[in-house]
């Protein structure tokens, strides 16, 4: 069992690794997109961001110096990320359910931090340190696992009882909600219950990253363990990896405001795309393969019958 | 019939409207408006028309498609819909959009935030057929079958969706009952974006199949192209329009006013919505009065496409938004001038300012201003002298989305209102959170079959109730109020909403452009330059 388990923590912390950065190198290799803001745009300046303008709103705008501000940036993501800002602005009845899966989420990453650190501090850092840090992961621990097993349950109970989610529901998303129920819930029972000799969560940390076999890892514990890393590596396959989506359609969508400049970056990015060849078949286009995109942008289909 | 829309009927092939929708299941609206009995019946959609165009989605018909004449015609278009589903997801044909599209297809979670958003839905009484992921989902369980080839596994992961020409032609429809406004996008957690799905719809069937509204179209982009302007102005008849408008406006005024034309290295090249010219004469006539008061060095252009800011491709086809953008900027190249500066029309500003940025490289990037931050310049100069007492009348400002959610024009129009407008008061919510007039996208300058119907009762519904709600302490005939909308199709479509219901007659609420208060206000201008008539 004690093997399975580090094998399986060690691939599905692989799989999901890779996973997300197939998916990072999927969106930034994408072309850059024509420009297609929102506002508010939070790095615009002073009262700016507060009203929603733009530089725009400035006379000559193209001749003053423009400073976005990462702090705005960072009022807007910090709350978006860390409370689920847009959720419980625009749709409060789910806020709840949602705050309390994604909060247990986080306070799941939190403790695996904590339990590195703990295993990571010397001896000499004293025992009183080590005490305040194994209260602290415990208390991380237990609250992430009733957070995300209520918040899963929440969602669950959303998505089969409210008839505006359920046409809209398909059979993984429910499944996924489940995976996640039974992992933690398995995680949770099996840590409660395990044998007095069995490794707890700080001990399995240690002999996981000393891959030191000699340590036993109880049953039920061992299985809701293999079950998560399981769920670890498919989370970057599916829509639930919109961790990943959310650095793009805010920083380079709705954020995404820098102007063309005379030999910039972007006027020369732009400027291979224009090259393209593109094949769409509609008369009006006019493409053909072989002709660029810029060729088609600068031909005229009503020219022909103009006096 | 809301709320009960399973998203499988959109591929059933009996070819009927999937709903139906009845004056009493819409948002109520208020005083004068709240009684059921003074709203208007709907135009039913003629048998002719049924019996002619592909019409299953609701009680109305925006593209008029005609039906297929048999199996293999229909076997045909959906052919070409696939090769264009999958155009739609290359980099070649499709770099314009590519990375948000493909974020918006694999990451929403479906949890309906962006429908507490959406106008159409709330107004529709929640009508199912017009969440906005309705249309998404469509798409999105297209894209996983079609294009990543997900077989079993992307039904079980996204849902089942079959490929026929009932559900394609239900799909060109309801590309066309978004405004495009992107007010769900802002609200979406993730940053999914159903507007711009409708958008890639509407350009899918453009550029592979040559499908699109012919009002934006034939009517549109195209005559735009062919002799200038989407109104058939040519540059002559543009020319005498102007002339008139000078003549008439300096009797109205008591000031000169003269248009230049062409003139090279001049510091503005003013380019209006020709829509204005015809229909609003007094809008180009009080642009022509304040710059030359205020001494700036402008002029118009008469070259194909110069003397009309407008660009439909923005809401249906990047090619054709591509290539009245350009001309645009070339003409500004040709005159020299240093700056484009865009008239009242708020899609304009977005496509030449915005949308169309990263496209003008070169010679061609020559700097683009919003009017309303010129004029707020110059207001705020003291060039100009004004007397406030002029517009003492209560004055609501529509936000056109183009110029505020999607390119941050807030505070400028804002800023001379309170200073020129005693009266003046805010909807609520405005500013970027505003709502769409319903005439965005196109809309406006729809009127096809019983369209318009449609577009007021539902599209248009929401800022209806804003404005009522604004002039709710003054709704009464006996006080004259005044809707300002700087933007030319939100003006067109609020001219006819107000007609409609009759707001003009009744309650004595005039909807008008923005820089006409600030010629009614000028000090030097002859009293009465808002004549409170009905246009």
């Amino acid at each position: 069992m004690t093997v399975a388990v580090y094998l399986s923590i060690y691939a599905g912390l692989l799989v999901f690794i890779l996973g997300s950065v197939l998916r990072i190198v999927q969106y930034a290799r994408t072309p850059i997109h024509l420009r297609w803001e929102l506002y508010p745009v939070p790095h615009e300046e002073g009262r700016r961001a507060e009203h929603g303008g733009s530089y725009f709103e400035s006379g000559n705008w193209w001749a003053r110096p423009r400073r976005p501000s990462r702090i705005g940036e960072l009022r807007a993501m910090i709350p978006e990320i860390a409370f689920l800002k847009a959720l419980w602005e625009f749709n409060r009845g789910l806020w709840y359910a949602s705050f309390l899966f994604h909060g247990g989420l986080y306070l799941t990453v939190a403790t695996v931090l904590l339990l590195f650190v703990s295993i990571a501090l010397p001896g000499a850092a004293g025992g009183t340190t080590l005490f305040w840090l194994h209260a602290l992961y415990n208390v991380t621990g237990y609250a992430a696992v009733a957070m995300t097993l209520m918040g899963a349950m929440g969602l669950l109970f959303r998505r089969l009882a409210d008839p505006e989610l359920k046409n809209y529901t398909s059979p993984a998303d429910l499944f996924n909600l489940h995976f996640f129920i039974v992992a933690y819930g398995l995680v949770a029972a099996g840590y409660l219950v395990r044998p007095e000799n069995s490794a707890g969560a700080a001990e399995c940390i240690r002999a996981l990253v000393r891959f030191d076999t000699s340590v036993r890892v109880g049953r039920g514990f061992g299985a809701g363990l293999i079950l998560s890393s399981i769920l670890l590596a498919y989370i970057p396959f599916t829509h639930m990896a919109h961790f990943i989506a959310k650095y793009f359609t805010y920083h380079l969508v709705r954020w995404d405001d820098r102007p063309n400049v005379r030999g910039g970056t972007i006027e020369s990015r732009v400027a291979g795309h224009l090259a393209r060849r593109p094949t769409w078949s509609a008369a009006h286009i006019g493409a053909d393969g072989e002709k660029t995109w810029a060729q088609l942008a600068t031909a005229n289909p009503a020219a022909e019958v103009r006096k | 019939m809301k709320n009960t829309l399973d998203i499988a009927q959109a591929w059933r092939s009996d070819g009927e409207p999937l709903v139906h929708i009845e004056n009493a299941d819409l948002m109520p609206l208020p005083a004068p408006l709240d009684n059921l009995a003074m709203d208007r019946p709907w135009k039913p959609l003629s048998a002719q028309a049924k019996e002619k165009y592909e019409s299953g989605l609701d009680d109305t018909c925006a593209v008029s498609v005609p039906r297929p004449k048999n199996e293999d015609e229909e076997r045909r278009l959906v052919a070409q819909f696939l090769a264009g589903l999958e155009k739609l997801f290359t980099a070649d044909n499709n770099w314009t959009f590519l990375q948000p599209l493909l974020l918006t297809m694999e990451h929403c979670t479906h949890c309906q935030t962006c429908a507490e958003s959406c106008h159409i839905f709330e107004a529709s009484g929640r009508n199912e057929l017009y969440r906005p992921v309705f249309r998404s989902e469509l798409l999105r369980r297209l894209y996983f079958k079609y294009i990543k080839h997900g077989g079993l596994v992307s039904a079980w992961q996204h849902g089942e969706i079959e490929l026929n020409w009932p559900l394609v032609a239900r799909l060109i429809e309801l590309s066309y009952r978004c405004n495009l406004c992107r007010r769900c996008a802002q609200s979406c957690p993730i940053g999914a974006d159903n507007g711009l799905v409708a958008h890639e719809l509407r350009k899918l069937f453009s550029q592979e199949m040559g499908i699109a509204a012919k009002e934006l179209h034939e009517q549109g982009s195209m005559l735009q192209l062919k002799v200038g302007s989407s109104t058939g102005m040519t540059a002559e008849v543009v020319k005498d329009n102007i002339d008139f408008i000078d003549e008439d406006m300096s009797e109205r005024t008591g000031i000169e006013v003269h248009t230049p034309w062409d003139v090279e290295g001049a510091e503005v090249l003013l380019l209006h919505n020709a829509g204005e010219i015809m229909a609003w004469p007094e809008n180009p006539g009080a642009f022509a009065l304040i710059l030359n008061m205020a001494g700036v060095n402008w002029t118009m252009s008469s070259e194909l496409a110069g003397y009309d800011s407008i660009n439909y491709g923005l809401w249906y086809d990047d090619v054709q938004f591509a290539r009245v953008a350009l001309k645009h900027a070339e003409i500004a190249r040709k005159l020299k001038v240093k700056k484009i500066v865009l008239g009242e029309c708020g899609h304009a500003h977005k496509a030449l300012c915005v949308v169309a940025d990263r496209l003008l490289g070169g010679e061609l990037n020559i700097p683009r201003e919003s009017s309303l931050t010129l004029l707020r310049d110059i207001v705020m100069s003291g060039r100009i002298q004004f007397d406030p007492a002029r517009n003492d009348f209560p004055v609501t400002l529509h936000d056109p989305c183009n110029l505020v959610r999607l390119m941050g024009v807030v505070e400028p129009q804002r800023e001379v209102l309170r200073m020129l407008c005693p009266g003046f008061r805010e909807m609520e919510p405005h500013g970027v959170n505003n709502y769409c007039c319903g005439g965005g996208s196109g809309f406006a300058i729809m009127s096809g079959h019983n369209f318009p119907d449609w577009r007021f009762q539902v599209a248009g519904r929401k800022k209806m109730q804003q404005v009522l709600e604004a002039f709710s302490d003054c709704i009464g005939p006996e006080t004259p109020k005044y809707l300002c909308a700087p933007c030319s199709n939100c003006k067109g479509q609020l001219r006819d909403m107000l007609a409609y219901y009759k707001l003009w007659e009744r309650n004595r609420i005039l909807y008008g452009g923005f820089v006409e208060l600030i010629v009614n206000a000028m000090v030097d201008v002859k009293p009465g330059f808002l004549e409170w008539e009905w246009r």
